[in-house]
């Protein structure tokens, strides 16, 4: 069975060689043009006068195009159609393409699209939360609120209120592979090569971008070097530059952001600032709470409404909330515009409650754990239990899945012996922590939850496998040829993986969402189980038994006393006149969601998981360092075990940077100042924790999902919040004080933690 | 125009025709062909792009990104393409990668299996200082490392020892062979560009977008490389790379070769050159302030005219150096010992960042008295500088936590530093006091690092 087995990556052998290609690696025809955006200077104002001869006559020019010469649409927004792909004369952030060069070369054109002499009437722009909630500055018309019970009662009544502000910071998403996309002209339209997350999207935008309809667009997408939600819509402007220009020229556009570019012009995760107020019993129970999330959005929407929407959807995490009020608001500023980032605003949501906890056991002088675990959902609850959005939490582990945590990593004891080394040393100080992740699985865009595929069977028995999903890094490919491969009972390599194409699967949905394996694996296996069933009829036929008697197994296929491989029984077919080749559809079946009313159920099920953090921080400057860490992650029964890990351990790190040392940095007038990795700095090799024990809880998934398996992309991201807590720990030893620690917690703001906590500020 | 020979994946080539700014990874990726090298920030921060570089003097793993055509004259170079044998059999740490599921989306992959091969080729086993240079956003480094140990015992592939073999032919252009030429070429072109391990050039040819007309590389000049010890001094040529200094301080100034290990890279250390760092004048240059804290002499060269200044008179305002037009770095002069330096580093990252603060102290007691005091910082000011008062303060007072404290207040006399992406200025005044404070403890025998802890 080649499900549940710790397969490599399927391209895994061409990674380590060099010879598997992204897009800047096709082969391309000699005349390719290449691309590059002149980009706005100021935050916002209007642009007085453009003068571009200079970028016209710079070497290698072809062309230079703005918005006027645009021949259809002008628009890359995948949400609120607020999103020109060239200035219409009003620029919203520092990095706002506003020209786009046309040269011979990358260079040439990046050369060029610096020449741009350009003047503003410059107005005042809107960067921080405070300024835009001042200015009424949002997407739609007012706050969102969803509530159940009535939490401000209940905070008046209990017996302690607790609350507090947090800002926590975006994140750029630094794939190591930049934006790109590659158009090739033919005859009614054009072929898009791009690196993305939603090849349909980019379809749909081209149509619209060269005046076709979807039909006469085709993207294909073999890999992308990471994504991690920053290539769902951050590409579209690549893909409609290059497809213009290829169908004004006749050429192949390619366009690449350099990576300076990237960080300035793309979205990135949005932060936050939560404020939590809470009323909690002497234990820590908690009564009521209410949460005011303001999210910076950037100038557009983008996927800014759905981003907002998850952070609210988590605000419980693992916590049954009786009495609960969200309160969120969608600031538009004049930043580059926040889109998704693996979470999609569950961290955030999620990080807001984390937070309250531990402040509450600060307070109240408990264990964390135990407060945490005084407020758990039950167990596989039996429905009456609801989340603050009403949907029942039958699906609960975390109380089992805790214990086992807490044992494996030797929590209780650890948690003294950090005591203790604590009493013993002055100027270094640890800190541990154990946070539960509990994610929602499902695009809370109901519609998003379906998928398609397509599977033949050759006359020589070997298969071809095509879905929508897109592979990224995550090994979806391989699951899903796992999946394929069980249902004919055939070795994984039997099964050819192709790049995606809109032109084989149609109208897929981003992967994302953590979706992948999950929608495009069960599309694969109804594909895959229609043409067994189609040879299995056949087969039965020909031996006069029953199709369910037909055995597929081994390479072999068996019927009664037969036993033939399953390349003889695929040519049988082919000559018996079988139809070899399906497509497969799936739709997520029992959700429903009302977001206006912040009723329904958004999520087939939850993911879950726990981890433990141990660090330590220098009290003098604030450094710090992760020392170990546990994480016991639900995958129900893994597809991969072997790639699943590494989901886990990779969201870890991703995650923990997120809180420590990745911080963007925007000066007074807007502009990013953390815009390549010379300053803003990623986890690097030696910021992995120490000892780093990654195991996977054992148990299915309740739901019938592929194999029983559950996503796995984004939830382990949320352990994270373990290493932040644990800083936040480490912090609370030096005085008695609440530490406050803000995020990201770069050591200059651990130092100001400490010295709160001593109350030496 | 340049006509520069070179070994690329075992076979010679010959470059004709290119800008002698034409970077190794376009040349790699559009003329070549060879699309394994990856462009990830095309900065040097990312190490997609890392190649092998092999010599006389063994083989480097560096950026190709910020490496020119012309400095490979004479060597040879392997990308990832050339780790695999000529039968097309995988190198052992390619091996391990796959074994050990160390790539998932594979764009940083190419960079991370010429490093690792580098390393095993060596046979050195520090692999998160080796690997420090390549950014992995998806793995968590985890399994990459596996990777790595896993493939330690593994005999090195005889592909990746042959490429010691002369390259025949052409001339290194722009290139002078010794400091004689280079200091009479460079009096005839005094606004020249000097170029030694391109590590900071590189960035005004792939983010400025400078063209530089007029260039000279220095790695041919063999007797600017020189490491020398004469009685109570090491005269460092200008030309030492940084991976050189750091393996030859290693056992006589520990604290500066700990701060080596953390300057950059591995593959930026492996071309950046000392007399780059300090020519190059950044107030946020690492080695600097360690070597004021030493007292170091820098030896500058016009001509044929030589003089020898205190290095902390040589950074007279920010970008702005006590040198001549046509004058340049020729070596440093450092004690052979100096036993109470401690250099400490304060940056977002551990590894492979730029210095918010860098510390250097070099206090020496007689009698339990401050004898004498040369505190140097970096990210302080607009030049790397000594922090006068704060040496007044301590000397001659009694080696003791109060009197620590009570030199406290003098930082702010010394320096008035800036607020930018990397800190505030009161984090930046703050931290630089708290590390006296951190310097003092650690000499009492207070334990201080957290690289030092473990769980």
């Amino acid at each position: 069975m080649s499900v549940g087995t710790s397969l490599p990556h399927d391209s895994a052998a061409l990674h380590v060689t060099g010879r598997a290609r992204y897009v800047d690696d096709l082969p391309v025809p000699a005349d390719t043009l290449h691309l590059a955006f002149g980009i706005s200077t100021i935050a916002h104002g209007e642009i007085t006068s453009m003068d571009l001869s200079a970028v016209r006559a710079a070497p290698g020019v072809v062309a230079v195009l703005t918005a006027e010469d645009l021949p259809f649409a002008n628009d890359v927004s995948p949400s609120a159609h607020d999103e020109p792909m060239l200035s219409t004369g009003t620029v919203h952030f520092v990095g706002q393409p506003i020209f786009l060069v046309v040269a011979e070369s990358h260079l040439q054109a990046r050369k060029a699209a610096r020449l741009g002499q350009i003047s503003y009437k410059e107005r005042p722009a809107l960067l921080t939360v405070d300024q835009a909630l001042a200015a009424n500055s949002r997407f739609e018309d007012g706050p969102v609120i969803w509530s159940k019970g009535d939490a401000a009662a209940a905070i008046a009544k209990a017996p302690r209120v607790i609350e507090g502000t947090f800002d926590m910071g975006g994140q750029e998403h630094f794939y190591l592979e930049g934006q790109i996309a590659l158009s090739v002209p033919n005859e009614g339209g054009v072929t898009v090569h791009c690196s993305s997350q939603h090849p349909t999207e980019i379809q749909h935008k081209v149509a619209e971008a060269i005046g076709t309809h979807m039909n006469a667009v085709r993207v294909e997408m073999r890999r992308m070097g990471g994504g991690f939600g920053g290539k769902e819509s951050q590409g579209n402007a690549l893909a409609c530059s290059t497809a213009i220009v290829a169908r004004m020229t006749g050429r192949a556009a390619k366009m690449r952001y350099d990576r300076d570019d990237d960080m300035v012009i793309t979205g990135k995760r949005h932060d936050f600032r939560i404020h939590y107020r809470a009323g909690v019993t002497d234990e820590g129970r908690i009564l009521g709470i209410e949460f005011l999330q303001l999210a910076r959005c950037g100038w557009s929407m983008d996927l800014s409404l759905p981003v907002a929407d998850r952070a609210m959807l988590h605000s419980d995490n693992a916590y049954n909330l009786e009495n609960i009020r969200i309160e969120s608001h969608r600031l538009k500023t004049n930043t580059q515009s926040a889109t998704a980032y693996r979470g999609f605003g569950g961290p955030q949501g999620m990080i807001g409650i984390e937070r309250a906890m531990d402040h509450i056991a600060h307070v109240l002088g408990r264990d964390p754990v135990a407060v945490r675990k005084a407020n758990y959902y039950n167990d596989m609850g039996d429905g009456s239990q609801t989340t603050p959005y009403h949907m029942p939490v039958e699906d609960f582990i975390l109380g089992a899945l805790t214990e086992r945590l807490e044992a494996s990593a030797d929590y209780q004891a650890r948690k003294k012996a950090v005591a203790d080394w604590n009493a013993k040393n002055d100027v270094l100080k640890k800190g541990i922590a154990l946070t539960p992740v509990k994610f929602g699985i499902s695009f809370t865009l109901t519609h998003y939850n379906q998928a398609g595929a397509l599977v033949h069977v050759y006359q020589d028995g070997s298969i071809h496998l095509n879905h929508g999903g897109t592979e990224m890094g995550q090994g979806l490919n391989r699951k899903v040829a796992q999946v394929v491969a069980a249902g004919f009972g055939v070795d994984p390599g039997a099964v050819q993986i192709t790049a995606t194409d809109t032109g084989k699967v149609p109208n897929t949905s981003a992967t994302a969402a953590s979706s992948g394996a999950d929608l495009n694996g069960m599309a694969a296996k109804a594909a895959t189980d229609t043409i067994r069933e189609r040879m299995a009829e056949f087969l039965a036929r020909e031996h006069q038994a029953e199709p369910a008697a037909v055995r597929f197994e081994g390479g072999r296929v068996k019927i009664g006393g037969e036993d033939m491989a399953f390349e003889e029984a695929a040519k049988r077919c082919y000559q018996g006149r079988v139809s070899l080749s399906s497509t497969g559809f799936y739709a997520t079946p029992k959700i429903t969601w009302d977001r206006k009313a912040g009723r329904g159920r958004p999520f087939y099920y939850f993911a879950y998981g726990a981890s433990v953090t141990e660090v330590v921080v220098d009290t003098l400057t604030g450094e710090n360092r992760i020392l170990r860490t546990d994480i016991l992650h639900d995958a129900g029964n893994s597809l991969n075990p072997a790639l699943d890990i590494g989901q886990v351990e990779g969201a870890y790190v991703q995650g923990a940077g997120w809180l420590t040392t990745e911080e963007l940095v925007w000066d007074d007038k807007g502009r990013l100042k953390t815009h390549a990795p010379s300053t803003y700095k990623i986890p690097a090799c030696s910021d992995r924790p120490r000892i780093f024990n990654v195991a996977l809880w054992d148990g299915p998934n309740r739901e019938e999902t592929i194999y029983r398996s559950k996503a796995v992309g984004e939830p382990p991201f949320m352990h994270g919040i373990s290493a932040f807590s644990a800083l936040a720990d480490a912090c609370a030893a030096c005085g008695p004080h609440w530490p406050d620690l803000q995020a990201p917690a770069t050591a200059e703001a651990v130092l100001a933690a400490v010295k709160r906590a001593r109350g030496t500020v | 125009m340049s006509d520069i020979a070179f070994l690329l994946n075992g076979t010679p080539v010959r470059v004709a025709g290119e800008s002698p700014t034409r970077t190794l990874l376009d040349y790699l990726r559009e003329v070549r062909g060879l699309k394994g090298t990856k462009e990830g920030c095309n900065e040097g921060d990312c190490g997609a792009c890392t190649v092998m570089v092999t010599d006389e003097s063994g083989s480097r793993a560096l950026n190709s990104c910020i490496l020119f055509l012309p400095q490979l004259h004479g060597k040879a170079v392997r990308t990832v393409e050339g780790m695999s044998g000529p039968d097309g059999a995988m190198h052992p740490v390619q091996e391990a990668m796959v074994d050990h599921h160390g790539s998932q989306c594979g764009f940083c992959t190419p960079g991370f299996v010429v490093s690792m091969a580098v390393a095993h080729k060596e046979g050195a086993t520090d692999h998160d200082d080796r690997l420090a240079g390549n950014l992995c956003r998806c793995t968590g480094y985890a399994p990459i490392i596996r990777a790595a140990e896993a493939a330690e015992p593994a005999p090195v592939p005889a592909w990746m020892t042959e490429d010691l073999r002369p390259v025949a032919g052409g001339k290194a252009p722009f290139a002078p062979a010794t400091s004689d030429e280079l200091a009479a070429w460079y009096l005839a072109h005094p606004d020249a560009t000097l170029i030694a391990g391109a590590t900071d050039v590189g960035l005004w040819v792939t983010k400025m977008l400078m063209d530089l007309p007029d260039v000279a590389f220095l790695h041919a000049c063999k007797d600017l490389q020189g490491i020398e010890k004469n009685g109570a001094t090491i005269r460092i040529g200008a030309g030492v790379t940084i991976q050189r200094l750091r393996s030859a301080l290693a056992a006589s100034h520990p604290s500066f070769a700990e701060l080596l290990r953390r300057f950059a890279s591995e593959q930026v250390r492996g071309a950046a050159t000392i007399g780059g760092n300090i020519a190059n004048g950044s107030p946020i240059g690492d080695a600097p302030p360690a070597l004021i804290a030493m007292g170091a002499k820098l030896h500058l060269r016009k001509g044929d005219t030589r003089r020898e200044i205190a290095l902390e008179d040589f950074f007279l305002d920010y970008r702005k150096q006590d040198r001549a037009k046509g004058e340049f770095v020729e070596a440093v002069t450092i004690p052979a010992k100096v036993p109470d330096l401690a250099c400490y580093k304060l940056s977002k990252r551990f590894d492979q960042d730029i210095s918010a603060v860098c510390g250097c102290f070099n206090v020496t007691l007689r009698s339990g008295r401050v004898e004498s005091a040369r505190i140097a910082f970096g990210g302080m000011a607009g030049i790397p500088k000594r922090a006068a008062h704060v040496e007044a303060a301590l000397t001659g007072q009694p080696w003791t936590e109060e009197t620590v404290r009570a030199a406290l207040p003098a930082f702010a006399r010394d320096f008035t530093p800036m607020t930018d992406m990397r800190a505030s200025a009161d984090y930046r005044l703050e931290s630089a006091q708290n590390m006296l404070l951190r310097y003092f403890h650690e000499r009492s025998g207070t334990a201080t690092s957290v690289l030092e802890v473990v769980a």
